[in-house]
């Protein structure tokens, strides 16, 4: 059963962060990757580039068109997520209680929807 | 076939099967299905064939049936697990399926541990324990909520898709995990009890059935988490109040305690109450910290359950007990317990100024038990014509019959 660990934080926060702060957030996410690597939980994952780089695709006269945004309006934004392979909704919590980010941050669990070929 | 026996059947057997099933194939809403199924046919065979020595293994076979014929025909919709797999290899070995209680018991804590999951909220946990390990329907629970009986559906319906959905497990949790589960375990396990304490819709209003079925899981609790003092706490409050059932009903009416005939209080559970009460402090002792909710409102219960009569009971020890239970569980509810408390132990008049500052704040404006309280405090300070009106006022609100019938015969007693 896959998962979707997604990582909420204040993401104005996170870029006005020191330096040294950041780089141990960094490390700390090397090594959780690491250690669910080495356990098979690990799919993939990655940080997510701040919502000021997003860009918003709509249906305008039935072609996409690009726009700006969306903008932040609430105080947490996605910033990352790490996708993960586990037997069941407890063990995929103790992975997620384990992410670096939930300190300072909210770290959202969804299970992903298995579709029959 | 009968349908009081049926129904006392499927409300003993129920939860047991369920519980079985779900760990089977994980999923809720199919196990209840083939449940469904399987009680349906018993309908219709144990009338002419008469009920089987063994209810629940009667069923528990014939739903494992219909689960393995619902996966092999429909492999897309229904998982083939290992359980699954497994229980498909015993009926082709002609293997009897396992029955043992006590199987049977560790299949109902792990559904318990499941209705419990945080990640269903609080309303919806306990709806749906009461649901699968109760069998209570819908519409019961809907009543024992207050609330609408379609938003219950809807509720239990979104829960059960939950499960499937994120694969909540059908284990008890491991020791990581399981301290900060068992406080909502209890919870529920008490919220059982009092539902069988005094059911809201059902008949018998007084389920001994359900409250039994609360202790057990209670004790497996102490048995999965050694020496937490609030489990233990929770078997004793339980045991407690369980060992007055036979003196609480009387002539269809509710027995207040005071009135209660302590013979026929169940003396074997009230001392396994004391004992398990005694076990709880033992470890609250060495835990060194304040108590907490239940040990606090098993010492109540123990002290009713040492006192020979109402007047030989330690009444200022258990005002005092109230209010170091108001401070760590501030509820209008325990304030109003603690108030008729505190009456017993300084007049009438204390409890009622109490109880008026309570009225004041409109916080049980609704609550039947507060004018019923307010009632029976005047009938006792000798003030007949408030007593009556705060009887009249207890009745207009007060829907459980049992409860209506006290209120009647003391408003009837001080009318005539």
């Amino acid at each position: 059963m896959q998962y979707i660990i997604l990582i909420y934080g204040d993401e104005r926060a996170y870029a006005s962060a020191p330096k040294a702060a950041s780089e141990q957030m960094h490390s700390a996410h090397m090594q959780y990757a690491k250690e669910m690597t080495e356990k098979n939980v690990m799919v993939g994952g990655s940080q997510i580039a701040p919502s000021t780089s997003a860009t918003t695709l709509r249906l305008v006269g039935g072609k996409p068109v690009a726009t700006d945004g969306p903008f932040a309006e609430t105080k947490e934004q996605l910033g990352g997520y790490y996708l993960i392979e586990c037997a069941n909704l407890d063990e995929a919590i103790k992975w997620a209680g384990r992410c670096p980010s939930i300190q300072g941050g909210t770290i959202e669990l969804r299970p992903l929807v298995k579709h029959a070929m | 076939m009968p349908g009081t026996t049926f129904d006392r059947l499927m409300r003993e057997e129920y939860g047991k099967v369920l519980a079985v099933l779900a760990r089977r194939c994980g999923d809720l809403d199919l196990a209840e299905e083939v449940l469904a199924e399987a009680l349906a046919r018993a309908a219709e065979r144990w009338p002419r064939e008469g009920e089987p020595a063994q209810p629940a293994a009667w069923l528990t076979t014939v739903a494992r049936n219909l689960l393995i014929d619902r996966a092999r025909s429909n492999p897309l919709e229904v998982e083939w697990t290992d359980a699954i797999a497994e229980q498909a290899e015993q009926v082709a070995a002609d293997a009897p399926p396992d029955h043992g209680e006590f199987a049977l018991e560790d299949d109902r804590l792990r559904l318990l541990f499941v209705c419990c999951h945080p990640s269903i909220n609080q309303e919806s946990q306990m709806a749906l324990a009461l649901r699968t390990l109760c069998g209570l329907t819908t519409r019961e629970i809907a009543r024992a909520f207050v609330q609408d009986e379609n938003a219950t559906a809807q509720r239990l319906v979104r829960a059960k898709r939950k499960i499937r959905e994120a694969r909540i497990p059908f284990e008890v949790p491991d020791a990581t995990q399981l301290p900060e589960r068992i406080d909502t375990v209890l919870a529920v396990i008490y919220l059982l009890f009092n539902e069988g304490y005094l059911a809201h819709e059902t008949e018998p209003p007084v389920r001994t059935d359900l409250c039994a079925q609360a202790i057990r899981l209670g004790k497996l609790a102490c048995d999965l988490v050694r020496r937490h003092v609030e489990a233990q706490a929770l078997v004793a409050l339980m045991l407690l109040q369980h060992a007055r059932r036979a003196a609480r009903v009387r002539g269809g009416e509710l027995v207040p305690m005071e009135d209660q005939d302590r013979g026929l209080w169940h003396e074997d559970d009230v001392r396994a109450g004391l004992a398990w009460l005694d076990g709880a402090i033992a470890c609250h002792r060495q835990a060194q910290r304040p108590p907490r909710p239940y040990l606090l409102q098993a010492a109540i219960a123990a002290l009713h359950g040492r006192a020979g009569s109402s007047e030989q009971t330690d009444w200022p020890q258990i005002a005092a007990l109230y209010d170091g239970l108001l401070a760590v569980l501030p509820s209008p509810v325990v304030e109003l317990n603690g108030a008729v408390a505190h009456a017993m132990a300084a007049g009438a008049q204390e409890g009622l100024r109490r109880i008026a500052d309570l009225e004041a704040r409109g916080e049980l404006s609704g609550y039947h038990l507060l004018p019923a309280a307010q009632a029976d405090l005047l009938r006792r300070a000798g003030d007949a014509g408030a007593a009556r009106a705060a009887y009249r006022r207890a009745l207009a609100l007060a829907t459980q019959p049992l409860e209506r019938r006290y209120l009647e015969r003391r408003l009837h007693e001080l009318e005539t």
